[in-house]
């Protein structure tokens, strides 16, 4: 059992916050990724969960016990580098023995655990080489490796999967998920990558400016984001904003369409929709098309409605030209509405 | 063409000057060791190992180097990681450990002789305080534990900034992923030390071995200054052949015995502290 509780933690480094408040709980055994831009704090978070940085103020609890103020030897965690850290003067071998070393194993667990974790992540050819003789994708492998041999109750990994390319990235990150589950360990996943963090976390914890914004199942984040930031960062392309003026008896005006809308004091809000979640229909929002990008599978238009940018993702069949004005209908049930104030998500009723 | 041969136009003058003033006064040198009136021959090195201050002033220097080369490598590891882990006034603190460097190793001699001479500050003190009822000639010919002693430490003091400087700078080399990864992995202070750190600044270990080990070897004038000739060693007793006996031939002949030893452990720790191609960071 791991149950990690991040209670009220803030981190300051004179006078910038870094952290603020931050309260999270991730379940034993869940994957928890922290997602946001560079300089959000989310590395902040994980180091601070490691024991490698330490709290301005709050707790830390990992398994029920208090661990803020522990080394992070005594936290029962194993950790996977951004930049791997595979010490370059011990052979592969003895990298993932290291930690084993530290616990004072018998040297035929040593040997067992070494060789079946190597198994595990394709690289028992490699034992007896050295970092230097290893490609990036074979480091990561290694890294991966030296902290599952540990059998830890949590794994941290910071980042893990920015420094391969593209197509090893993909190969790792299936490799990944199916390696951690089988595992039983808890695992708080730190990344930019927002592809990565949709297709491996059970949870996502968005992050913004020092503050988890959202922390819920991926297709919660992408279908009912929080706050207008959530649904600007999440998705490729990302959500459409369009300001709705209030009309009559709890309907928003956007463009030259009337929906039903929240109740808000404000007469203006911010109208949202993905880009996927529109079609062409005669009663649509009028777009003048701007851009056509047929990817294959469908077909990607950036457009104009009401002076603002806006993008859809339509079939590939549909004839469209530069100049022409289309009308893109939302699929009702999709339209998310925003508080232009606070910027968080307004329920429609 | 001109490209090609361009380094090597860069490179002539440094290597004439090298030429003009090392490499042709030190086969004069060895050409005086090994030769009289224009004839080879080996009597002066006979004359060298005869003499009967040759084994004392040799198995001292060897003693020297031994003693005090260890001590500076184990406290300037020290000094190194307290200085590495400082957020603040680090360089403030480096500076101060490193003013002996800019003294003269004649000056640290006679710093050190004000310390231990008979109306030194050490006597001073002790009879001040009532330990001994009167000065005691620390440096006299009968007290052979005591000059060794004052040498070392007047070497220690004058010359662990060097290694000091050589091993902040390798420690600065490596990056802090290792460390916090030996962390994380259940390596407590110690065990970093000992397994991270340590073997990943061979190099600079070599660098500083190799430096202070063939310093110790030429050690003269701290020597000079604290013990005049009751305490020979290999560079004094060249200088004492040279200048005093006026025999330059032997003079040689010690100067290339110096040589030799140094080499020979230049060559011991390239070897033993070799990090091979593979392993290096």
């Amino acid at each position: 059992m791991a149950e990690i509780s991040i209670r009220n933690v803030a981190k300051r480094f004179g006078d910038f916050t870094a952290l603020h408040s931050i309260d999270l709980t991730v379940a034993d055994q869940e994957f928890m990724v922290l997602l946001g831009a560079s300089g959000c704090g989310k590395t902040t978070l994980l180091r601070i969960i490691a024991g490698l940085e330490s709290p301005s103020q709050g707790e830390v609890w990992i398994g029920g016990g208090r661990v803020d103020h522990l080394p992070p030897r005594q936290r029962g965690i194993a950790m996977v580098f951004q930049n791997y850290a595979v010490f370059p003067h011990l052979t592969v071998f003895e990298n993932i023995a290291f930690g084993l070393r530290m616990q004072k194993l018998a040297e035929g667990e040593i040997q067992h655990r070494v060789n079946r974790t190597a198994e595990l992540m394709h690289i028992e050819q490699l034992l007896k080489r050295y970092s230097g003789q290893l490609s990036g994708g074979q480091r990561q492998r290694v890294a991966v490796a030296r902290a599952l041999a540990m059998e830890p109750d949590v794994i941290l990994m910071d980042e893990p999967l920015s420094n391969l390319d593209a197509l090893l990235r993909l190969e790792m990150r299936a490799e990944l998920k199916g390696v951690l589950a089988e595992s039983k360990t808890t695992t708080i996943y730190v990344t930019h990558d927002q592809v990565e963090a949709m297709s491996l976390a059970d949870r996502i914890a968005v992050m913004n400016k020092g503050r988890i914004v959202q922390a819920e199942k991926p297709i919660e984040v992408y279908r009912n984001p929080a706050a207008r930031f959530v649904g600007s960062f999440i998705g490729n392309p990302p959500m459409n904003f369009l300001p709705a003026m209030k009309a009559e008896n709890g309907s928003w005006r956007v463009a030259d369409v009337v929906f039903k809308g929240p109740t808000s004091e404000h007469d203006e809000v911010a109208f949202a929709i993905r880009p996927e979640d529109l079609a062409p229909s005669g009663t649509g929002l009028p777009a003048e098309v701007r851009v056509i990008e047929p990817l294959g599978p469908h077909v990607l238009v950036t457009c104009e409605v009401d002076g603002h940018l806006f993008r859809a993702v339509l079939d590939s069949d549909l004839e469209l030209k530069r100049g022409q004005t289309i009308r893109l209908a939302p699929s009702p049930d999709r339209i998310r509405w925003f508080d232009p104030e606070t910027e968080q998500s307004l329920q429609a009723h | 063409m001109e490209k090609r041969s361009l380094p090597y136009l860069l490179l002539l003058p440094a290597t004439l000057f090298l030429c003009v003033f090392f490499i042709y006064p030190f086969l004069l040198v060895a050409w005086q060791a090994v030769s009289q009136d224009g004839a080879l021959t080996l009597e002066h090195f006979r004359t060298m190992a005869g003499h009967w201050k040759f084994p004392t002033a040799f198995w001292n220097t060897m003693l020297l180097a031994l003693a005090v080369v260890p001590v500076q490598l184990a406290l300037a590891l020290f000094m190194a990681t307290l200085v590495t882990r400082m957020e603040k006034g680090r360089d403030l603190v480096l500076y101060i450990w490193t003013i002996p460097l800019g003294i003269s190793d004649l000056a640290a001699g006679i710093i050190w002789l004000a310390i231990f001479e008979q109306t030194g500050f050490l006597n001073s003190m002790l009879v001040g305080l009532g330990a001994v009822e009167q000065p005691v000639a620390w440096l006299g010919y009968q007290n052979k534990g005591t000059i060794f002693l004052a040498v070392v430490l007047a070497e220690i003091w004058r010359a662990t900034a060097i290694v000091l400087v050589i091993l902040v700078a390798g420690m600065g080399l490596i990056p802090k992923e290792y460390h916090e990864a030996a962390e994380v992995f259940g390596a407590s202070p110690w065990k970093r030390f000992t397994r991270i750190t340590v073997p990943l600044l061979r190099p600079s270990i070599q660098t500083a071995l190799i430096l202070r080990t063939i310093l110790a070897f030429e050690v003269f004038a701290v020597v000079i200054a604290l013990a005049g000739t009751n305490f020979p060693v290999l560079m004094g007793e060249t200088y004492h052949w040279q200048f005093n006996l006026q025999d330059r031939h032997v003079a040689a002949a010690y100067a290339l015995v110096i040589l030799a030893i140094s080499i020979a452990f230049t060559l011991v720790f390239l070897r033993t502290l070799r990090v091979p191609r593979e392993a290096q960071i």
